[in-house]
């Protein structure tokens, strides 16, 4: 079976294997390639952009929008969507500032949280697969629900005081020192530091790149995006996979909503507004194909590191319009749809 | 009788007098309307202005959707063109009516070609409706914040344009009116002239009416077209009823208001039949139901119960849940099935053996990986075209 898929020479093969290893990287190559032009402009255009502290900030201040884009990779490379993330994470934050505020120990809510989102992710995922609803209306449900609790729950931000979420807002991690020149011309030693959050959304990213190309649950994921039928008919479990991957997507949006609640030391019911589609936005910037089956798991790393840039630019720029930034990822998102679009045209 | 319980737009309907009712429940004086300064007042009239905004936005989602597509860029668009009416007419000063109708104009304008963008991603590109209207999505609010300079914008030195929104012409309010001339004229364009068939036969089968001959391309088109249109008059309803223009909440939402109401009143989202007098009555339930959830449980538990509705629903529409259900209602009985004797191993067709199967497989997965490699059972040539 095997051998009569592939051409019959070796060189036929390995020439093969080399354009479709081109088409495979081109979209990912395009977007490391636009992250580097970037970084490179902003140098140019503001000081300390490209500074070692600046480079570490792109990741902790848009943490939170790491776990909603590795999420949301399972989920649109097996053919779903997910609009419900954002205000999943909105609604771990508060469910974690509600409880603490009421007396629990930060040991019992950390798994509450991470257990309330991925029963969410669970219910819909039964929804899509079992009664075969269609994943953006049964999302767009969820996404109703999820921010509706938030403010059944409460309709104002809820501060939190707890020990353990204190630490993990003010933490730094430093790395090395570094001398810095600011606006004034004054030198000065400072540490380059990062944030335990980032941690763990690195530890996450690296589990979520193993389970997705290493192990047999992420080969499923890619052959029930690519094609159901066909893998249904091969045997594999689509139903199950389908499930598991709606459950990851609210797994990690309860990791996101920790991290939320960690940086901003608050639970906030009308957080993460948007933010659903600044994921989907990383993971087509990322490289992966929209109608599922083709993309990566680092590919949307880097993708959410071509949205910080675009806001660090809104950082270091005072004067600049918010509305830039999102005609900005507006017209990135669309780019890279067309460009999908040729690939996978060429392909037929 | 059959005839009644076969038709469509029987259950929202019996969805929207229970609201209404639940409501009177509550509120002994809910249908009470009254004339005050020549007004009308209450809280029907209250609901029906409520929902005009959202009306519009369903009546352009319906036919996007029956051509299996959807819109989700309508709250942005609305945001453009309220943003931009808003801060046109402030800028000029004055609230004259020449003002407001360049400012209406302008703003729709913008709405049209906001709506033959998404038209001609979708029909031209052929991109899928869902990442297209996307890019809008994210991009539009933007424009509406550059459009503002990240500001909230008060319009309000204009009566002109107040009345679009919150103004009573002959007694009712405008935004009605306008609401419901739109929706008669849809309903006649759609219904008296070929132009529904079309659409429903492009949502129907796509492959099997362009055999037909029906062009596809300008009838997809043309209904984002209305559909951007639609969210712009929408827009400006909004921003002229509070008299004000925050581009991060103009319309915020309002997609999934109209595609709930399209949904609730039995429009399929996998296109092709589409009811607009279903879409309406969908509207008016969301609005109902609003002011039912504000008056009997709280304010805040409106999404919650929005969520339950969308969920019930969507399970009422799913063909396995019905199934499901009809074998309860038949009292658990097994589905009753002609108990005849077995008709023996003799009339079914020799089964292919092991041994054959391969030979019948093999030719076609070369085929397959020659011609094009990503055909499937899922993916027949459907696209035969480009």
């Amino acid at each position: 079976m095997t051998t009569s898929l592939a051409p019959s020479t070796p060189a036929a093969r390995s020439r093969q294997r080399l354009s479709q290893r081109f088409e495979q990287y081109t979209q990912i190559g395009v977007t490391a390639l636009l992250l580097v032009i970037m970084l490179i402009v902003g140098s140019l255009l503001y000081p300390n952009f490209t500074s070692g502290q600046a480079i570490f900030d792109l990741l902790s201040k848009n943490v939170f929008l790491i776990p909603l884009a590795i999420g949301m990779t399972f989920v649109i490379i097996s053919g779903g969507i997910d609009l419900s993330v954002g205000a999943v994470m909105a609604l771990g934050s508060v469910i974690a500032a509600s409880l603490l505020q009421a007396g629990w120990s930060a040991v019992l809510v950390i798994p509450i949280v991470l257990f309330s989102a991925s029963a969410l992710g669970l219910v819909v995922g039964i929804m899509i697969s079992r009664f075969e609803i269609q994943p953006f209306i049964a999302t767009l449900a969820a996404m109703f629900l999820a921010r509706g609790l938030c403010l059944v729950i409460t309709d104002r931000s809820i501060a939190i005081n707890d020990g353990f979420f204190q630490t993990m807002n003010l933490a730094h991690i430093n790395l090395w020192e570094q001398e810095t020149v600011n606006l004034r011309g004054r030198v000065r030693i400072t540490d380059v530091y990062t944030t335990p959050s980032v941690l763990i959304a690195m530890a996450l990213l690296v589990v979520a790149f193993v389970v997705m190309h290493y192990t047999r649950f992420g080969r499923t994921v890619y052959a029930v995006g690519g094609n159901e039928p066909s893998s249904r008919l091969m045997g594999l479990r689509v139903d199950r996979t389908k499930i598991s991957v709606y459950v990851i997507s609210g797994f990690c949006a309860g990791v996101a909503g920790l991290l939320f609640a960690f940086y901003t030391a608050s639970g906030d019911p009308v957080a993460g507004i948007g933010y659903e589609l600044n994921a989907i936005a990383a993971v087509v910037i990322g490289g992966t194909l929209l109608s599922g089956g083709s993309g990566y798991v680092l590919g949307s790393m880097l993708g959410v590191l071509v949205l910080a840039t675009i806001y660090a630019y809104k950082e270091f720029d005072g004067d600049l319009n918010t509305g830039w930034t999102r005609l900005m990822i507006g017209v990135l998102v669309l780019f890279f749809i067309v460009l999908q679009r040729l690939v996978t045209r060429r392909r037929r | 009788m059959r005839k009644l319980t076969s038709n469509r737009l029987l259950w929202p309907a019996v969805v929207l007098i229970a609201l209404l009712l639940a409501n009177l429940l509550w509120n002994h004086s809910f249908f009470d309307i009254t004339m005050r300064d020549g007004n009308l007042y209450g809280a029907p009239v209250d609901i029906l202005r409520r929902a005009a905004p959202v009306v519009l936005v369903a009546l352009g989602m319906t036919l996007v959707i029956a051509t299996r597509g959807i819109d989700l860029s309508v709250g942005a668009v609305a945001a453009i063109a309220g943003s931009w009416a808003s801060m046109y007419i402030i800028s000029s000063g004055g609230g004259s009516v020449g003002v407001v109708l360049t400012a209406v104009a302008v703003a729709l304008l913008m709405a049209l070609i906001a709506g033959a963008w998404n038209g001609f991603l979708v029909s031209v590109l052929g991109i899928q409706p869902i990442v297209a209207t996307l890019v809008l999505m994210v991009a539009g609010r933007g424009l509406a914040q550059i459009i503002t300079d990240e500001k909230i914008l008060y319009p309000d030195n204009s009566p002109a344009y107040k009345l679009i929104g919150g103004g009573y012409l002959l007694a009712v309010p405008f935004s009605i009116l306008l609401a419901g001339g739109i929706f008669a004229l849809t309903a006649v364009l759609t219904r008296r002239t070929a132009l529904g068939t079309l659409i429903e036969s492009v949502g129907v089968n796509p492959e099997a009416s362009r055999l037909a001959g029906v062009r596809a391309r300008p009838i997809i088109f043309l209904a984002y077209v209305f559909s951007g249109l639609c969210a712009g008059i929408a827009g400006l309803m909004l921003t002229s009823n509070s008299t004000s223009a925050d581009p991060n909440s103009i319309g915020l939402f309002i997609e999934l208001d109209a595609i709930l109401a399209v949904v609730i009143g039995g429009t399929s989202l996998a296109g092709g039949r589409f009811s607009l007098a279903g879409t309406l009555i969908g509207a008016f339930i969301i609005e109902t139901m609003d002011a039912f959830v504000v008056i009997a449980i709280s304010a805040r538990s409106t999404d919650v119960f929005k969520a339950c509705v969308v969920i019930v629903v969507c399970l009422l529409q799913s063909s396995r849940v019905r199934a499901w259900l009809l074998n309860v209602l038949r009292w658990g009985r097994p589905p009753s099935r002609p108990r005849r004797a077995d008709p023996g191993p003799k009339s079914v067709p020799p089964a292919a053996d092991g041994a054959t199967a391969p030979t019948l497989t093999v030719p076609d997965v070369n085929v397959g990986s020659d011609s094009d490699s990503a055909s499937g059972p899922g993916s027949l040539p459907v696209k035969a075209k480009s």
